[in-house]
């Protein structure tokens, strides 16, 4: 990346205009008081008065938690739960003789779970440690008072004063205050893309006073104070004076390179040091990620208070009927069942005081059907959710080539909403297009030129069912085909633009040629980008804007190639049309009137060779054209045409215009103009906003550019997935209504067939009424107007189901129809349609439009955004990565085995006089959790796929299982409850039938106590095991080794157990090797419960996929019809296609790892995975080497 | 005609607001995931889809497999010749008839009773003789508890008591075996005679050897065992280690239900069919209280154990089940036939809104 740069360029007088606007003097009286009472003294961090401040150092810690404070702040995580304080309270009751089993059996899972989720806490804590080491341990470049030099030290040493110096692209230790650069001016250039997302650059300017202080001798000298706001989020906003000098100079965010962004273009800058650490505005923004659940977390514990209340019933119960048992012990005299020696007892089982012994029954009971509780629930989940996320990262269909980055999820969190999302919102620029901006058309003189044909418009043609031709081409053959006539091969970023009539100099032979001579000079000259000239002799612009680099690259491709700038002039190779040569000329540069949003255009005054004062003016069209002179306008009418058309064809466009200005004039104007920029009044602003007003006038019109924002590759084809899988989609961007709407076919957002309701406020009456200027009387209309459009929608929505509508709204309705009264109308009328395009809107319309959809669908939402406008949307959003429906499978699993675990409990509870007994020893018990039934389940929510992901692509319509929530709703999991429950019938009743009486033995030996524990335990891991298999789409060896692992760890654990000397294993010892292994009818009695069990469901679904079948079913039963030739292929082109949606985290935040930054993005939204659609391609995001 | 050289040189480098030309190095070190079948989720795999043919066969296989197991096992259980006896309400003199709880909690009564049982078929040697209880909770968790597996098995141990009460110490020295269930011994015992010769009754290895071997110590004698105020049920020999009271040990093999059959002992001798045996019954046991059923079971085994019809008949049933669902299905896809796969159901295909293409 070695550039020569040849000499420094002063861009003061560039920038002036637009950079050194101070911020206004209120906010700078209040320094001193509360909140702005920061003072930094420059270059003397070790002096006395700065220690004494005791500011932090730039040491950063993003970890959750401490070495000291890990144990005790991650177990209280954990027992945050409800669950875990259940069993929590249970593990700290079992020391007592309430327990009706042994205390260790019941710690040991707890401690495993909680041990499991603690290790997963850590590790992920772990990491970020390392980031943050990595980061504290960067090193800059110091100014040492000792050595008297700049030093290499570590970003965690430094601190608040220091004076250091940064190089080109390095990123900010900390926040600094520039004071000077390696260009004379003290600018220099500055890529954000950590803090807002935004991949231009910006360009900082240090206070004039400091800009010369740029060699060792003059910074050693250097001691000022600053004295500026406490620390705060405000990433835009920066108050604060300098006192340098025995002066006062106010500093503004101009002065201001905030840690996270890196600096670019510049060599080097120097500055000091005034926020460290986690006073920087990036850490002050990385709050805590505050943890949104998920849907499926919250009925989850909807769930887990069922089953608690089937805990109580059943506990209940029991301790009815015990106490009714325990109290007909004694009657009269007479011990009934003697042999427990009712006479004299403890308080658990007098029955002298039956309602004591039930009630402490019950806490018993509560206790032993705790297994109808799954412990390992939360810990499973979560252990399915991390390993999802590495899949998501190792997934090769989503990774980006142009940018070398694989999707990453950085929360596990929230995996499984992306398979519920309801409603998309979406920016436009950046997010559906690629924001490279590429010259495409222009209309010069009246006549326009370009003959591609946009996305747009391909669309529109393709909506009018015609072949759209370009009227004023000279081919009327397609896009493609031109490209490849005209230019084979050669494709330049940044310029799309063909047209044989003036490419490689043809220009000449126009009849119009001096305007478009002119035409091209203002593109050539109006702008405020910096040519480089790399190694090789190539000329590479920076531009603040993709729009300005698009209109220098394009006249360089027409034949004015812009080579150099410097502080006043720029020189243009140009072709002479007369000899035909190139020349170099040279402009003048007198002033720059720059852009701003409030001008809507922007100015260079010039003086070219030929000694004439020259206005060149690039601007929004109705700006430029309510400035033209009255001979200007001669193409003014044409040029509006052709405008209209570039608006439609969904271009982004600009007027192009320039004047003459006489000697005299300018000199006049010259010297009012600078008078009032260099005047010290407030309002000094407005004064030279005003001149340049003045200046700008009479242009005469050269005419139009279009410049298209290309749409990310395949998004029409991606929107058209996500429509037929039902989810809604909202855009909301800033367009104009035209705009949008093209836009919106060319993306296939609006389709052919679907019926528009569009919600304006443009209509005449309206107008004339703005015209009036009565504002009450405006809003009232305006409110009244919307109002009755809204309705009129919803009637039609109403009459018409069969139709899809699409809803267009501009951001002056939008600010009404979200009006309280409103609102609830609008939303109905909004959800109603497949997609919503709000144009015109503000960012904080799309934060609160985000917020509604939330809150009224009630439905899980996905934002997607990629700057910092839609920062605001983003955070209201709730997002997730989406997999496939099985998460609620999964979940009702759990309840499934455990409800068929608890209930066996329970029945046998009923032949034990409810008295308390377990039927199985203590550890079969502690191991059913975590062992021998949840590593299938983690494979099943991990690696299970109903269907395959190309066959997701072809029905799209499949996603509505997930976003319907059909595998997780009400009915199928009290469905799951029910088999469970079903289930332990099964097994206890076969169980107990088929062994306990006779001699379950050739040897005669009777099963006793223990054998029925074993036989029973065994059918249960078998069952629900089975149950597992019998619900898994998807085997693959993984998925046979962790079933029937599972099974086999429980017979080897039963051998192993068995072994172990009595006094440990009680009633397990040696009972397989024993007593059930050599009995049949043990091994029959297995496979007949199992069996019966497998049954009901077994059934049920084989009449549930013939007779009613779920969506998934079809396919996959399409699919097993034979189609399996075409599985190859489609394999293949998908993964070329990348036809998937992406899920990956903001870009800052990959920034962080992928450059370890170590500092998290100040955006960094804790859930929000920003997702972006089907191949999405950020523009040229810069990188470093 | 390219008269601009500018244009062709520069028009490689291309950039516009930044550059892009570490295309190279990121080749080197992409970050691009590294393909593998298990990452990517491509696992060879096999995905069993519930066709009518697999749904059918299934059934199919299960009755046909199911149902001859069922049969083995009935005819198993046929062979097997089983004779029970109640003796609780006829061993009780008619004049205790009303307070049968009297008559076994005296001392002064006869407990001596006299049953006869006829041999159905030929019992084939050894015959196992049981003796069943019912409504006796022997599952229940304060019975359970009650005992000391430490103090069962070593000498050493014979203090620990812990969860005996309320039989765990006599005038303040350990029972040994302490606890309800040493305690509630089952004493009531048969002598079999068959025409006045007395069936000796074998009662060598009626326990479990792990039981014998590791849970009971052959150190262990009995010790203040019944002497207490209130006696329980057998006495035992003090003389006689642990390990080889058999009696006790299958007694305390807890039963699972409250209906249970323990071992007693075994004849090892063919009882012929109709042979009158005459059992000669000390009735000491009181279950009187709780009203439990006694039984005495005479029992040859077969494979499958005792005498259990059960087996066979639930696997005839679910087998029969299957064999019947099957059917079923069958008689379904023939009334409501529809090509597989048919994508004309699929409902995107006839909903209006879905895009055709």
């Amino acid at each position: 990346m070695a550039r020569v740069r040849k000499r420094s360029i002063h861009l003061s007088k560039l920038c002036s205009f637009a950079c050194c606007r101070p911020t206004s003097t209120d906010e700078h009286a209040q320094i001193g008081q509360k909140g702005y009472s920061r003072v930094v003294y420059c270059n003397e961090p070790d002096s006395q008065e700065q220690v004494r401040l005791k500011y932090r150092g730039n040491y950063v810690s993003t970890t959750k938690y401490t070495a000291a404070n890990f144990i005790p702040k991650s177990l209280f995580e954990q027992f945050r739960r409800v669950a875990n304080i259940y069993f929590l309270v249970v593990a700290c009751v079992s020391f007592s003789p309430l327990a009706p089993y042994s205390a260790p059996s019941i710690l040991v899972p707890l401690i495993v779970v909680i041990g499991a989720t603690m290790v997963k806490e850590g590790v992920e804590d772990w990491r970020r440690r390392l980031q943050d080491v990595q980061a504290n341990n960067r090193k800059v470049e110091v100014y040492d008072e000792s050595s008297r030099s700049f030093e290499e030290t570590k970003w965690k040493n430094l601190r608040v004063g220091h004076l250091v110096k940064v190089c080109k692209d390095e990123y900010f230790p900390a926040d600094l205050l520039l004071l000077s650069s390696y260009y004379d001016d003290g600018v220099c250039y500055v890529e954000t893309m950590n803090l807002d997302g935004e991949n231009n650059l910006k360009l900082k300017h240090a206070l004039e006073v400091t800009s010369s202080l740029r060699d060792i001798q003059t910074l050693k000298e250097f001691r000022a104070v600053v004295k500026c706001e406490d620390p705060n989020e405000h990433l835009y906003s920066f108050i604060g004076t300098l006192h340098y000098c025995h002066r006062q100079y106010s500093l503004s965010p101009q002065q201001i390179l905030l840690r996270g962004s890196k600096l670019k273009n510049t060599d080097y800058i120097y500055g000091v040091v005034i926020f460290t650490g986690h006073d920087t505005k990036i850490m002050q923004n990385a709050t805590d990620p505050p943890s949104k659940r998920t849907k499926i977390e919250r009925r989850m514990d909807k769930i887990i208070y069922v089953l608690f209340s089937t805990l109580i019933l059943v506990s209940f119960i029991g301790s009815l009927f015990f106490g009714v048992e325990t109290k007909k012990d004694i009657s009269g005299g007479n011990y009934r069942r003697w042999y427990l020696r009712p006479d004299s007892t403890t308080v658990f089982y007098n029955p002298r005081s039956a309602s004591v012994a039930a009630f402490l029954h019950f806490l018993t009971g509560l206790m032993l059907y705790g297994y109808l509780i799954p412990i390992s629930l939360y810990v499973s989940i979560e252990i399915v959710k991390v390993l999802q996320s590495i899949f998501i990262n190792q997934d090769q269909a989503m990774y980006d080539e142009e940018t070398d980055r694989p999707a990453q999820a950085r929360t596990s969190n929230l995996n499984e909403e992306l398979g519920q999302v309801h409603t998309i919102l979406s920016d436009k620029t950046g997010t559906l297009t690629c924001n490279s901006m590429e010259f495409v058309k222009c209309s010069i003189a009246g006549t326009a030129y370009g003959c591609g044909m946009t996305e747009v418009e391909i669309a529109l043609a393709k909506k009018r069912g015609e072949r759209l031709t370009e009227p004023m081409s000279t081919d009327t053959v397609d896009s493609g085909k031109s490209v490849d006539t005209v230019d084979s091969g050669k494709s330049v970023k940044g310029f799309n633009f063909r047209d044989e009539r003036i490419m490689n100099g043809q220009w000449v032979n126009e009849p119009q040629s001096d305007v478009i001579q002119k035409f091209f000079r203002v593109l050539a000259i109006c702008h405020t980008a910096v040519p480089e000239v790399t190694e090789s002799g190539e000329i590479i612009y920076e531009a603040e804007s993709a729009d300005e680099a698009a209109f220098v690259i394009a006249a360089r491709e027409i034949g004015f190639q812009f080579f150099v700038r410097n502080q006043t002039s720029i020189k243009l190779h140009e072709l002479d049309p007369r000899s035909g040569q190139t020349v170099d000329r040279v402009y003048k540069l007198l002033h720059v009137l720059e852009f701003s949003s409030a001008r809507k255009r922007m100015s260079v005054i010039v003086r070219n060779p030929e000694n004439q004062i020259l206005l060149l003016a690039k601007g929004a069209d109705s700006v430029i054209f309510e400035r033209l002179s009255e001979q200007g306008c001669v193409f003014e009418a044409r040029t509006r045409e052709h405008i209209e058309r570039y608006t439609e064809a969904g271009l982004r466009t600009l007027a192009v215009a320039y004047r003459e200005i006489g000697d005299d004039e300018y000199t006049t104007w010259e010297e009012e103009f600078m008078k009032a920029k260099t005047s010290v009044r407030a309002d000094r602003d407005d004064l030279a906003d005003e001149l340049a007003d003045k200046i700008e006038r009479d242009l005469i019109l050269l005419g139009a550019t279009a410049v298209e924002d290309k749409l990310q590759k395949g998004v029409p084809r991606c929107i058209d997935k996500l429509a037929r899988a039902r989810i809604g989609i909202w855009v909301l961007t800033g367009d104009k209504k035209g705009t949008a709407i093209n836009i919106g076919y060319a993306c296939s957002l609006l389709r052919h067939g679907m019926k528009l309701i569009v919600i304006t406020l443009e209509s005449p009456e309206i107008k004339a009424q703005e015209k009036h200027g009565d504002k009450e009387a405006i809003a009232q209309a305006s409110l009244k107007s919307v109002k009755g459009q809204i309705h009129e929608g919803k009637s039609q929505v109403a009459s018409e189901h069969s139709t899809e509508f699409g809803l267009i709204i501009d951001g002056k309705s939008l600010t009404f129809a979200l009006d309280k009264n409103l609102v609830n109308c609008f939303m109905d009328l909004a959800t109603r349609c497949a997609t919503v395009i709000c144009c015109r809107s503000s960012p904080k319309q799309k934060a609160i439009v985000t917020r509604l959809v939330k809150s009224v669908t009630g439905k899980t939402t996905l934002a997607i955004g990629d700057g910092a406008n839609d920062v605001g949307m983003l955070q209201e959003a709730d997002i997730g990565v989406g997999i496939s429906g099985v998460e609620g499978m999964q979940i009702c699993y759990f309840f499934y085995k455990n409800i068929t675990f608890g209930f066996t409990l329970f029945w046998f509870e009923a032949n034990a006089s409810f008295s308390g007994q377990p039927a199985y020893n203590d550890w079969y018990m502690s191991c059913y959790n975590v062992f021998f039934t949840s590593l299938p389940v983690i494979t099943l929510g991990v690696f299970d796929q109903d269907v395959s992901a190309r066959l997701c692509l072809k029905h799209p319509l499949l996603y509505q299982e997930g976003v319907q929530n059909i595998l997780f709703s009400w009915i199928r999991i009290l469905g799951w409850m029910f088999n469970g429950v079903l289930s332990s019938i099964i097994i206890f009743f076969l169980t107990t039938n088929l062994i306990i009486g006779q001699a379950f033995r050739k040897d005669g030996q009777v099963a006793d106590y223990a054998v029925l524990g074993v036989t029973m335990y065994t059918c249960v891991v078998w069952t629900v095991n089975c149950q597992m298999a019998l619900s898994i789409n998807y085997f693959t060896w993984i998925q046979h080794l962790f079933i029937w692992g599972s099974i086999a760890l429980w017979y080897i654990f039963l051998v192993v157990y068995g072994y172990i000397p009595p006094t440990l294993s009680t009633t397990a010892y040696k009972v397989f090797v024993e007593a059930c292994a050599p009995s049949i009818v043990y091994w029959l009695t297995t496979l007949l419960v199992v069996i019966a069990t497998l049954l009901p469901l077994f059934s049920y679904r084989a009449f549930q996929i013939r007779f009613r079948p779920m969506e998934h079913d079809k396919i996959q039963r399409q699919r097993s019809e034979g189609s399996e030739h075409d599985k190859i292929q489609g394999r293949r082109a998908e993964g070329s296609e990348h036809d998937k949606i992406q899920g990956r985290r903001s870009e800052g935040s990959e920034h962080d790892v992928t450059e370890s930054t170590g500092t998290r993005n100040s955006t960094d939204l804790p859930s929000e995975i920003r997702i972006r659609i089907d191949n999405l391609k950020a523009g040229p995001r810069s990188k470093n080497s | 005609m390219d008269t601009n050289g500018a244009t062709t040189s520069s028009a490689a480098g291309g950039g516009s607001t930044s550059t892009s030309d570490s295309s190279l190095l990121s080749k080197k070190n992409s970050k691009k995931p590294q393909y593998s079948r298990f990452t990517q989720q491509e696992l060879p795999a096999c995905k069993p889809i519930l066709t009518p043919g697999l749904v059918i066969t299934t059934f199919t296989i299960i009755g046909i497999i199911f149902i001859p197991i069922g049969l083995v096992s009935l005819s198993a259980s046929e062979h097997v010749v089983e004779i029970v006896d109640r003796y609780d309400e006829g061993c009780v003199p008619p004049n205790y008839s009303n307070d049968k709880l009297a008559y076994i909690q005296s001392s002064r009564t006869n407990k001596s009773c006299t049953r006869t049982l006829s041999v159905p078929k030929l019992m084939k040697s050894p015959v196992f003789i049981y003796y069943e209880l019912d409504n006796f909770y022997q599952n229940h968790r304060r019975y359970v508890k009650s005992r000391s597996d430490k103090q069962l098995r070593s000498k050493a141990y014979e203090r620990e008591t812990k969860n005996c009460d309320p039989q765990a110490v006599s005038l303040d020295a350990p029972i040994v075996p302490c606890g309800l269930i040493a305690w509630s011994l089952f004493n009531d015992t048969y002598g079999f005679f068959v025409k006045s010769k007395m069936l000796e009754v074998n009662k060598k290895n009626i326990a479990w050897d792990s039981d014998k071997e590791h849970k009971f110590g052959s150190d262990v004698y009995p010790k203040n065992f019944q002497t207490g105020g209130l006696i329980g049920g057998a006495k035992l020999n003090s003389t006689t280690p642990l390990s080889e009271q058999e009696d006790l040990i299958v007694w305390m093999r807890t039963a699972a239900l409250p209906t249970f059959r323990k071992l007693y002992g075994r004849i090892e001798e063919d009882l012929q069919a109709n042979e009158q045996i005459t059992v000669v019954i000390q009735n000491h046991y009181n279950t009187y209280s709780f009203g439990g059923k006694k039984k005495l079971v005479l029992s040859t085994t077969s494979w499958i154990g005792g005498k259990n019809d059960f087996i066979g008949i639930a696997y005839i049933t679910v087998g029969g089940l299957c064999l019947f669902l099957a059917v079923n299905f069958i008689l379904l896809y023939v009334i409501k036939p529809r090509a597989l796969g048919d994508p004309s159901y699929l409902s995107w295909n006839r909903s209006p809104a879905g895009n055709p293409n």
